[in-house]
């Protein structure tokens, strides 16, 4: 399989991220797949930064530990990473920060050269690093003349003086005969595909590892069609989204565990009020402020268990961008088709990991909630069969529209009786039937590797990616649940059947999905779990994978 | 037309007997059908309201309404507003939810000046949990939290309002109720963030009649410039909410500026928008 994996790394402020992004589409351009890692400590100048670009022939979602070439900025990536690197791997050093074996150039000369400012040394790597993989010079100068925002020209005249300077391509990369597909962000793919569903407003307070949501939305509001709100907190964001959603907006947020956490009082106002909302919850390493820019999926048990009383919710964990967007989709649809809020459970891995996206676009598309046929007095709690009321909004010139978090009446008014009271839990109890039933019809569980395998590894969300490569390498099954809540015991059930171990990965210390499934009867031989923010490479995993079987 | 009458609904009223919630209740009805014979169409009104004896007025009122939870009743204002700005929006909260549990809230409405109204139902006592002293109960209330006096000096929402941005800032008393009803009609038709902070005396809890009636006066509004900040500051000192013999009413500050869902929306409407071209979107991602 050909195949390439680079580091690249510096400190913060030198333009890691962009520079890494930039390796990542012109190797896009030239026909690979590709997965990027980013890595960066909670700080806005020095301390370490790395992205890893892991290029392949066929689909990949998940990185290695061991790189190809390692591209240095500074003396500390040499010394961090050259561990990681490959047999004939090779290291492009800047001369006058770092020493390595390997190829060094002095980055900075050659951006003083051309009067170039100081973050332009990571052009000048980036020429230097395509001559050595040997990209032909009009995909590096079409790729430049596309990502960089400012002084396109002299970013070009830096890139091509070190792109000269490099005599031999030592690592030639082939060039594959595949297209180019977009790459898109896991927080990328979500935004999208609540548009796709019909996102009319976004509304957010800035948390790491979701804050390029609101970022990526804003930028782009007026391609989209979309409204972008930054209240004063995220209680603020919560229940602004629920009144836009009584008048009539599909409404999303987005926010890391401690934003959530200041939500939870009106998610089950959202509960009560039958509601729609989309919340997008990307994890980072907890408790508290945690570890605020990495990964972990410590918030499973809070999300599905989160707000007083008992609340109707969906709650989707993606697994790679395809996903992210398709649920993203599903969700916004799900949360106006039944009036409840609706969960997309990401993680600091997914969200702002980048993927080679071929989703299909059109498997999703806005669905229209029940509404009001405008006949009778309207009662917004009306007490039906399948448990949805109709749905109508103010500006109708014949509904009065009630909402309320309260106890209440079919109008929505207050009550404290007892046969209204328990009317309306047996109302929203037919519609989480209703809501079982409906799901059936998606594919909640996926499987991947061998299907007739007796040994699975069972995982969830941004975890998915290394275990489906640990699996082809060894012959296992994989299996992941999409739907987390209502959790879909029955197709969970029939992909587990057979199976002798079960060994459950995840990214937290205590095996979140693991006591979540034992609730239904599921037992888990095994557990791997990953509690450092980091997560599982496809070659750490393999090597965990191996000492749990041998 | 809509009749006062037809205002209101089948719920059971359950405030106290003499309680000050019946005078903005019947002044609200009364504004909104006045309102509506100047051209307001009453089923794009939306009234927000929190958690206390004041909240049950959206169970009492026959308009769309939005019973939210406590302290949170500018947030689904907004949301309302933002997502469909063609509709009145109207909120009514507890001087617990505005200045105690929600009051980040209500000082950023301000800031922003969101094109609402805001009405506080202050009693300056926590009635629906049975007396414990709030963000604007005089210094040394006896409540059941704090039987040896509280502590703390009281909030001057109305300077808070001043110095938070709102463009209208007013206020009431329940037992004025024309005065109220103008007040009301005046802050809706204001274009902006308007307040009125009404007192409201607890039949129950804190019986403040006597109290109110020895000290309210109507503002003169010719001889006071109310689009003169510094003015509206001089008349919002005359009483601090327990110290101060005279207490004005009326309107304190209004001007103009331009409001947030102007600026923010630049036209556009929300519940109308369609989603754009993610494809052309996309080709920028190759």
């Amino acid at each position: 399989m050909k195949e390439i994996s680079i580091l690249i790394g510096g400190k913060a402020g030198d333009g890691i991220r962009q520079a890494g992004h930039i390796i990542a589409r012109l190797l896009n351009r030239i026909g690979y797949r590709i997965f990027f890692y980013d890595d960066y400590p909670s700080l806005i100048r020095g301390g370490h930064n790395f992205s890893i670009i892991r290029a392949s022939e066929k689909r990949i979602v998940a990185h290695k530990e061991t790189v190809d070439i390692i591209v240095a900025l500074n003396q500390d990536t040499v010394d961090k990473h050259k561990h990681q690197l490959n047999d004939g791997g090779l290291i492009l050093y800047d001369s006058k920060k770092s020493d390595a074996q390997g190829i060094g150039f002095d980055f900075m000369e050659m951006v003083k050269e051309l009067d170039g400012k100081p973050i332009m040394r990571n052009t000048a790597a980036i020429g230097a690093l395509a001559g050595v993989i040997n990209i032909e010079w009009s995909v590096l100068e079409k790729v430049i003349t596309d990502a960089v925002e400012h002084e396109i020209d002299l970013n070009l005249k830096i890139a091509r003086q070190a792109y000269d300077r490099v005599e031999t391509p030592l690592k030639p990369v082939p060039k594959l005969n595949q297209k180019p597909l977009p790459l898109v962000s896991g927080n990328e793919a979500i935004s999208l595909g609540a548009v796709k569903a019909g996102l009319n407003m976004y509304i957010a307070y800035p948390m790491t590892p979701a804050s390029a949501i609101l970022h990526y939305l804003a930028a782009n509001e007026s391609e989209l069609g979309v409204v972008t709100v930054h209240p004063e907190s995220e209680i603020g964001v919560v229940l602004m989204a629920l009144g836009a959603a009584y008048a009539g907006a599909r409404t999303m947020i987005g926010t890391s565990g401690g934003g959530f956490a200041l939500m939870n009082e009106a998610l089950s106002l959202a509960g009560q009020g039958e509601l729609p909302i989309v919340i997008v919850e990307a994890q980072r390493p907890g408790p508290s402020t945690g570890v605020p820019t990495y990964t972990a999926q410590g918030d499973l048990g809070f999300v599905v268990h989160a707000g007083h009383g008992d609340i109707l919710r969906v709650v989707l964990a993606p697994g790679d961008a395809e996903e992210a967007f398709y649920t993203a989709g599903l969700a916004m649809n799900l949360a106006w088709k039944f009036q409840i809020p609706a969960f997309v459970l990401s993680d600091k891995h997914l969200s702002e990991s980048i993927f080679s996206f071929g989703g299909d676009l059109d498997k999703i598309k806005p669905e229209k909630p029940l509404l009001w046929n405008n006949q009778g007095e309207y009662k917004r709690y009306l007490d039906t069969q399948n448990g949805i009321s109709p749905i109508a909004f103010p500006g109708n010139p014949s509904a009065i529209i009630k909402a309320t978090s309260y106890e209440h009446d079919e109008k929505g008014i207050t009550t404290e009786e007892p046969e209204a009271i328990a009317q309306m839990q047996r109302k929203r109890q037919r519609k989480r039937h209703t809501l079982i039933d409906e799901l059936k019809q998606y594919e909640t569980v996926k499987v991947y590797g061998n299907p007739d395998s007796k040994t699975v590894l069972l995982c969830w969300g941004s975890t998915t990616g290394a275990c489906i490569e640990v699996a082809d390498a060894l012959d296992l099954k994989v299996v992941q649940p999409l739907l987390l809540e209502p959790m879909p015991v029955e197709a969970l059930k029939k992909a587990l059947f057979g199976a002798d171990k079960i060994i459950d990965v995840e990214v937290n210390a205590t095996g979140q999905l693991a006591k979540l499934v034992s609730a239904h009867g599921i037992c888990i031989d095994d557990m791997i779990l990953r509690f450092d923010g980091r997560p599982f490479t496809v070659d750490v995993l393999l090597d965990n994978v191996k000492e749990v079987l041998s | 037309m809509t009749t006062v009458k037809e205002l209101g609904t089948y719920a059971q009223n359950t405030w106290c007997p003499g309680c000050g919630n019946f005078g903005i209740l019947a002044s609200i009805k009364k504004a909104l059908a006045d309102l509506e014979e100047d051209g307001l169409d009453l089923n794009k009104v939306a009234i927000v309201s929190g958690i206390g004896c004041h909240a049950k007025i959206v169970d009492y009122i026959n308009i769309n309404t939005f019973y939210s939870i406590h302290g949170r009743v500018p947030p689904p204002m907004t949301g309302i507003k933002l997502a469909n700005p063609d509709l009145t929006v109207i909120g009514h909260a507890g001087d617990g939810d505005a200045y105690g549990e929600g009051i980040e809230h209500l000082i950023f409405s301000a800031k922003r000046n969101i094109d609402m109204t805001f009405i506080v139902h202050n009693n300056r006592v926590y009635g629906l949990t049975t007396g414990q002293f709030t963000p604007t109960s005089p210094p040394d209330f006896k409540g059941r939290s704090t039987p040896g006096g509280s502590p703390e000096d009281p909030l001057n929402p109305i300077e808070l309002m001043l110095s938070s941005g709102a463009t209208f800032v007013a206020r009431g008393y329940t037992k004025n109720m024309t005065h109220l009803q103008s007040l009301i009609k005046t802050a809706v038709n204001h274009k902006g963030f308007s307040f009125i902070d009404v007192l409201q005396p607890c039949f129950t809890f804190f019986n403040t009649y006597d109290y109110y009636n020895e000290r309210v006066y109507e503002i003169d509004q010719r001889d006071h410039d109310a689009s003169d900040k510094k003015s509206a500051f001089f008349k919002a000192e005359e009483w601090a909410y327990g110290v101060g013999e005279r207490i004005p009413i009326g309107i304190f500050y209004q001007v103009n500026k331009p409001t947030y869902e102007e600026k923010l929306l630049a036209g556009r409407v929300p519940v109308q928008l369609t989603p754009g071209d993610i494809r052309s979107v996309l080709e920028k991602h190759i």
